[in-house]
């Protein structure tokens, strides 16, 4: 017989219809599946208790496939056909693998994603994963007593599109139906119920096992953006782990260790970094195949001392992530902490001195993605009501943005908003008169658009003849579900209109994807250079003109000494247009401001004469 | 007579209450529906409607609606376990037969 739980009030389902979902966290090293009960999330735990599955596949030559704890002792027997951290595979091509050379597996390069080559065939990654989640699945059906309707999945933030599809591929294989991929930070924010806290901004600390991923996100009417991302694919706790190894081998004044003893010895560090969260200290006691025994105590200020360098390694991308989002560490109204290795007081502590505030650590950490997810993935079965911001698919992998004058990008639509989404921004004509407008939309994280992809082009016809500034054009970017891109431009006084429809990723391969964001990501110093520059360069142009202008309209208000000046500081901006520094420009400008204030305020004076001229005083409104 | 939580029933609703923040106690009733004619309701309870019986057990308050009582008169709100699998069971005296899942009942 079926057993019930709790549901929201008036939530009951109908027999027999129950929707059961579950959020998944396909992690590198562990992955995990929860479920909402009774109204709370919880992590699914198998017949021994355990939540965490090992993130580890092993092909055996009988045909038979393990995953979880029984294929991570394999590894050391049979690495070839024991896949570890397949995560770091997913969506990507041979060339695009960092380490390849480390892993020990029989790489087999092919046009799209790698492939390894085991005892049971030829394997893709996204096939790798699907074992792990047809596990979790199962556990997740085993527990709930019924068929899964749907999942989230959760994946970091910074993956792009061709991971993504990976991810998604991988549970089409598995038989499971994804309601929504997940970002991890979003889904340990949600795990918190930020998503339903004041509008702000939030940082994620994630300190994995083997990554550290570090995410700025915004939250703005229910909706979370990931304003930045950072972090370090190569430090996570076993680093931790092996500095009390080394340590311990220091210490004891032993080595070379045989295999097996390494092993024990790594097994005691690590149940050593785990005891000293809660301990001020720890003996470490082991006895080695050498015959060599080992009696040390460890201090938690000690270990704190031994790992200072690791910790301090995520001070450099927390301060990065933040200058990439714009912020300082006050701006941060709360600091969510993912992944077993933020347990570790020291580690707490520099995160709360860096941020000046208590992070949030009261939801087990390793965790606290999955519950998220869980948290998602009821919301979109159906399982509550009065949610309507929430039913967002997919994300845009590139940004989406407009070409102004000077060759700059205007972005309209952020990378990573989710879709579907509309946007609007308004833009303004450039010279007097203006009646037409060249729209040009691009898509990518560099600020120039010479360095962004080209999607579209159109016009927008029969503005009305105004001054430069005053037209007020209205241009709509709208993404609908399946990722098809409308813009469409239209000026406000008159309401003309224009419009184009475009593919956002027509085009662009995996591969463009991942280089544009890369070159996007080492630029952006050189990029914000660019843009000072040519936004210097176009606000010069404009103000050359409008004193041009107003030079022929009005000079003889000006006698010859006052008129030498304007035309000096003129030239003089004039020369700094060709060279390539923004700060002689903004100066030149500002220099020819000031000589020109005078002549600015005579002819208002002569305008408002002008205007009132002829006129009795009554005629004049108030 | 009356409804009864079980010991363990009673621990588990009201550790979820306090896990959910908010929720004054559980509400058990039946509604038409299922294979079998009728189906159990159990939810947190915010707030009581008007004219709910109030029931107390092991400090907890259990609210039924006067329509669903004569279904459920007599039941014992269970917590159970099988397998990997754990919910709550409705041991209640006046069920005839059950559909096969159990979800929904007559009398």
């Amino acid at each position: 017989m079926a057993l019930l739980h709790i549901a929201e009030p008036g939530m009951s389902a109908e027999p027999h219809k129950h929707r059961l979902a579950a959020g998944i966290d396909l992690g590198t090293t562990n992955s995990l599946v929860a479920t909402v009960r009774n109204g709370i999330a919880v992590c699914l735990p198998d017949e021994q208790g355990r939540t965490m599955v090992p993130s580890v596949v092993r092909y055996r030559t009988d045909g038979s496939i393990e995953v979880g704890q029984s294929a991570v002792r394999a590894h050391a027997t049979d690495p070839k056909n024991t896949i570890l951290s397949v995560k770091r595979l997913m969506g990507r091509g041979l060339r695009d693998v960092a380490h390849v050379e480390a892993m020990p597996y029989d790489f087999m390069d092919s046009d799209g994603m790698v492939r390894l080559r085991t005892v049971q065939g030829v394997k893709s990654p996204v096939e790798v994963s699907a074992e792990i989640l047809r596990v979790l699945a199962a556990r997740a059906e085993a527990s709930l007593g019924g068929e899964l309707t749907g999942v989230v999945i959760t994946v970091p933030a910074y993956f792009d599109d061709a991971q993504r599809q990976a991810t998604k591929d991988a549970a089409t294989l598995a038989g499971l139906n994804v309601l929504r991929l997940l970002n991890e930070p979003t889904a340990a924010a949600v795990a918190y119920g930020l998503d339903n806290a004041a509008e702000g901004v939030y940082a994620v600390f994630d300190l994995g096992g083997g990554t550290f991923d570090l995410s700025i996100l915004k939250l703005s009417r229910g909706i979370f953006e990931v304003l930045a991302t950072n972090g370090d694919s190569a430090l996570g706790g076993d680093d931790f782990d092996h500095r009390i190894f080394c340590w311990v081998l220091d210490r004891a004044n032993i080595a070379p260790h045989s295999r097996e003893d390494g092993r024990r010895l790594l097994m005691k560090a690590r149940e050593a970094k785990e005891l000293l969260t809660v301990c001020e200290e720890v003996p470490i006691k082991a006895s080695l195949q050498s015959g060599e025994e080992v009696n040390l105590v460890l201090t938690r200020d000690e270990f704190a001392h031994i790992t200072e360098h690791l910790v301090r390694k995520t001070l450099a991308p927390m301060r990065k992530v933040l200058r990439d989002a714009g912020l300082a560490p006050e701006d941060v109204k709360g600091v969510v902490m993912v992944g077993g290795a933020t347990r570790m007081p020291h580690v707490q502590r520099a995160v709360a001195e860096f941020f000046d505030q208590e992070p949030l650590n009261n939801l087990d950490p390793d965790k606290v993605v999955a519950l998220g997810a869980a948290i998602q993935a009821n919301v979109l079965v159906g399982n509550r009501k009065d949610e309507d911001d929430w039913l967002l698919l997919d994300v845009i992998p590139l940004s989406l943005g407009l070409e102004t004058m000077g060759g700059l990008v205007e972005k309209v639509i952020p990378r990573n908003a989710t879709l579907p989404i509309a946007r609007a921004q308004e833009f303004t004509t450039y010279k007097d008169g203006q009646t037409a407008m060249a729209f040009h939309v691009v898509q990518g994280e560099r600020e120039l658009v010479s360095d962004c992809r080209s999607l579209a082009r159109f016009e927008l016809r029969g503005i009305p003849p105004m001054v430069a500034g005053a037209a007020r054009i209205r241009v709509t970017f709208q993404v609908d579900a399946d990722g098809l891109l409308s813009v469409a431009a239209r000026e406000m006084s008159s309401g003309v209109e224009a419009s184009v429809l475009v593919k956002p990723s027509y085009g662009l391969s995996e591969h463009e994807i991942a280089e544009m964001l890369r070159q996007g990501m080492d630029h952006a110093g050189d990029d914000m250079t660019a843009r000072a520059l040519a936004e210097q360069r176009v606000e010069a142009g404009r103000v050359l003109e409008a004193i041009e202008q107003a030079l022929a309209k009005d000079g003889e208000l000006l006698d010859a000494r006052e008129r030498m000046q304007i035309d000096q500081s003129m030239a003089a901006l004039r020369a700094t247009l060709d060279g390539a520094d923004h700060h002689a420009i903004r100066q030149a400008i500002d220099t020819l401001s000031r000589a020109t204030d005078e002549f600015a305020s005579r002819r208002m004076d002569k305008s408002i004469r002008g205007a009132l001229a002829g006129r009795n005083i009554n005629e004049i409104e108030v | 007579m009356g409804i009864t939580l079980s010991d363990s029933a009673a621990k588990h609703v009201a550790g979820f209450i306090a896990k959910r923040g908010k929720g004054i106690g559980i509400r058990l009733g039946v509604r038409t529906s299922g294979c079998s004619g009728m189906a159990y309701k159990l939810e947190f309870v915010d707030e009581p409607e008007e004219g709910d019986l109030v029931f107390e057990s092991h400090g907890l308050k259990v609210v039924v609606d006067p329509k669903s009582l004569p279904y459920i008169e007599g039941t014992e709100l269970d917590f159970v376990r099988e397998g990997l699998n754990e919910g709550f069971r409705f041991r209640n005296p006046n069920v005839k037969n059950e559909c096969g899942c159990g979800e929904s009942f007559n009398v």
